[in-house]
């Protein structure tokens, strides 16, 4: 199949229409709104169901009734309609419906700007709305992988009854690069076991994310953390690069990560022994993959479009067994490729001259909040 | 080896669309590559730009400080990216609309009358193709006959009788840049 050249935003539509998305609701947001354009389009053509909601709260409720009939439903919006969201969220959460929801995110907090950003980590990992769960979160760094992740979003969402989130920012969503697009898949028009598809010759089902009784609430909460464990268990997704022999380390997701690959090729360059560990599942956190690399080197840097929330997922698994230096740009601002050199080099000379004295690391953990 | 190339102008004079049919044209001369816009609260009269990386393998960083080659068709562009461009890269610009001297002298400089040459192939809005076409006629990065083709299929349709002008400009400013290169070799 031939390359085409793919807006991000567009090329994350598409995928999802081939990945067979039955409807689709959403408000428009920049720097997202090119998906919800592609999709006022196509999804018509189509003969499937698209709306554009008075709000995201409407959309991600729409997105919960669709899911409830056991639909193939997704929505997309960017950082502030995806607080609007959470409410939502944590309901399609506490019921277990599948749905994949797209944050192409931007500078923050509050309005912010249209700029990218990377400050919904914690939003979107640590639970996405009230109560105890976590969606999937998949963080693709280029509009290829963007597609390939989507594709495949819709099975996990189903195959787990979990919330599937695609977190994106502005500069993935906005840039154009080539693409080779995935098959058109057929839409089974076979319901789950669950799904509330009209009361013929069956028991009625219901679908709730309410539980008066506190033992039933706590039987349900217990059994999503069954299954959360068995999400984490399965599904952690990360890239490394140039790590084998590497002495040095960055973390980095996301379009950050791209970037960081061109400072490690040029710190490579310099003769500076660096990786590159990119997290593609943000929640589940490959902690054992970044862990096992972590105990072969001496020092590791992390660098985000946001004031450090991987960071903190990043010392969970570091320990204290080496020094972390961080780099984080915020409100929009994008770091660029030297910049990062830059905090490599810093990391190696700052190593090379500790060991040349009493081998101890005055290299401590530090913020660089520029 | 990647080569990053930014491409800047007022809004309206096709800064982006410039940038894209370089994509496409890197695409299917095989490259990896990327573009991506300034996407702020652009509009008419503002200056809009966009950066395309060229490689390849898998593009890393899709924008740059320090560019390898740029095209400025207006001075705002100028003033902006005449000291980012890498040592020994390459600016291209606009002097219909440029009339200030440079003050790199170790950067390649070219200035373009695009404006002239676009109103001689029947448009002003045929400046960022022309600038295009000198671009590619002093810094190979893609065989001008990809632009050309890239113009062809991508050329949206409401614009489809400005097909011819485009080619024409096209090779018209490749024609240009061509010529003060061969100038300024013969001293």
């Amino acid at each position: 199949m031939a390359r085409e050249l793919w807006k991000g935003n567009e090329a994350l539509a598409e995928a999802a229409i081939r990945a067979g998305v039955e409807a689709f609701f959403g408000y428009p947001i920049t720097p997202q709104t090119e998906l919800l354009e592609y999709m006022a389009r196509r999804m018509p053509e189509l003969g499937r169901a698209f709306l554009q909601a008075e709000s995201e709260i409407a959309a991600i409720n729409m997105v919960y009734g669709a899911a409830c009939a056991g639909a193939r439903a997704m929505t997309s919006s960017s950082s502030p309609g995806i607080s609007l969201m959470q409410e939502g969220l944590s309901y399609i959460a506490g019921s277990e419906t599948p749905c994949v929801v797209v944050d192409i995110m931007r500078g923050g907090p509050g309005l912010g700007n249209i700029q990218p950003g990377q400050a919904d980590y914690f939003q979107l990992t640590r639970s996405a709305g009230h109560g105890d769960f976590h969606p999937l979160v998949l963080a693709p760094a280029t509009v290829q992988e963007a597609v390939d992740l989507t594709y495949i979003s819709f099975d996990l969402a189903f195959q787990y009854r979990t919330i599937v989130i695609i977190a994106g920012d502005g500069a993935l969503g906005q840039m154009m690069e080539p693409v080779e697009m995935p098959p058109m898949r057929e839409i089974s028009q076979e319901r789950p076991d669950w799904a509330l598809t009209g009361v013929d010759d069956r028991p009625p089902r219901t679908i709730t994310s309410l539980y008066l009784d506190a033992d039933e609430l706590e039987r349900t909460n217990l059994r999503l953390q069954e299954k959360l464990q068995r999400v984490a268990a399965n599904e952690q997704r990360w890239e490394s690069y140039m790590t084998d022999d590497a002495e040095f380390l960055v973390v980095a997701f996301g379009t950050v990560a791209r970037i960081a690959r061109s400072a490690v090729r040029t710190a490579r360059a310099a003769g500076i022994r660096v990786g590159l560990f990119r997290p593609i599942s943000l929640w589940p956190y490959p902690a054992a993959a970044l862990d096992q690399i972590v105990s072969r080197v001496q020092g590791v840097l992390v660098a985000e479009m946001n004031a450090g929330q991987m960071l903190e997922d990043v010392r969970m698994i570091v320990r204290g067994r080496v020094p972390i230096r961080f780099l984080g740009r915020m409100g929009g601002v994008i770091p660029m490729p030297d910049e990062i050199a830059a905090e490599i080099s810093h990391i190696a000379r700052v190593n090379h001259r500790s060991n040349g004295s009493n081998g101890k690391s005055p290299l401590s953990e530090r913020s660089t909040v520029l | 080896m990647e080569t990053s190339i930014i491409i800047s102008g007022f809004g309206g004079q096709g800064a982006l669309f410039a940038g894209q049919l370089l994509a496409y044209a890197a695409m299917d001369s095989g490259k990896e590559v990327t573009w991506i816009p300034s996407y702020g609260p652009e509009m008419r009269g503002g200056t809009a730009h966009c950066t395309v990386v060229i490689g390849d393998e898998q593009i890393g960083a899709p924008l740059v400080r320090n560019p390898d080659c740029v095209i400025a068709m207006n001075l705002p562009s100028v003033d902006k990216y005449e000291s980012l461009i890498k040592a020994g890269g390459r600016l291209v610009y606009d002097s219909t609309l440029i009339k200030r001297a440079l003050r790199r002298d170790d950067i390649a400089a070219t200035s373009v009358p695009a404006h002239d040459i676009a109103l001689r192939c029947g448009s002003q809005q045929l400046v960022n193709i022309a600038m295009l076409g000198a671009l590619i006629a002093l810094c190979p990065l893609v065989e001008l006959s990809a632009i050309e083709q890239a113009l062809r299929t991508h050329l949206p349709q409401r614009h489809a009788e400005l097909l011819r002008p485009n080619i024409l400009a096209l090779h018209a400013g490749a024609a240009y840049a061509e010529e003060r290169k061969v100038a300024s070799s013969q001293g």
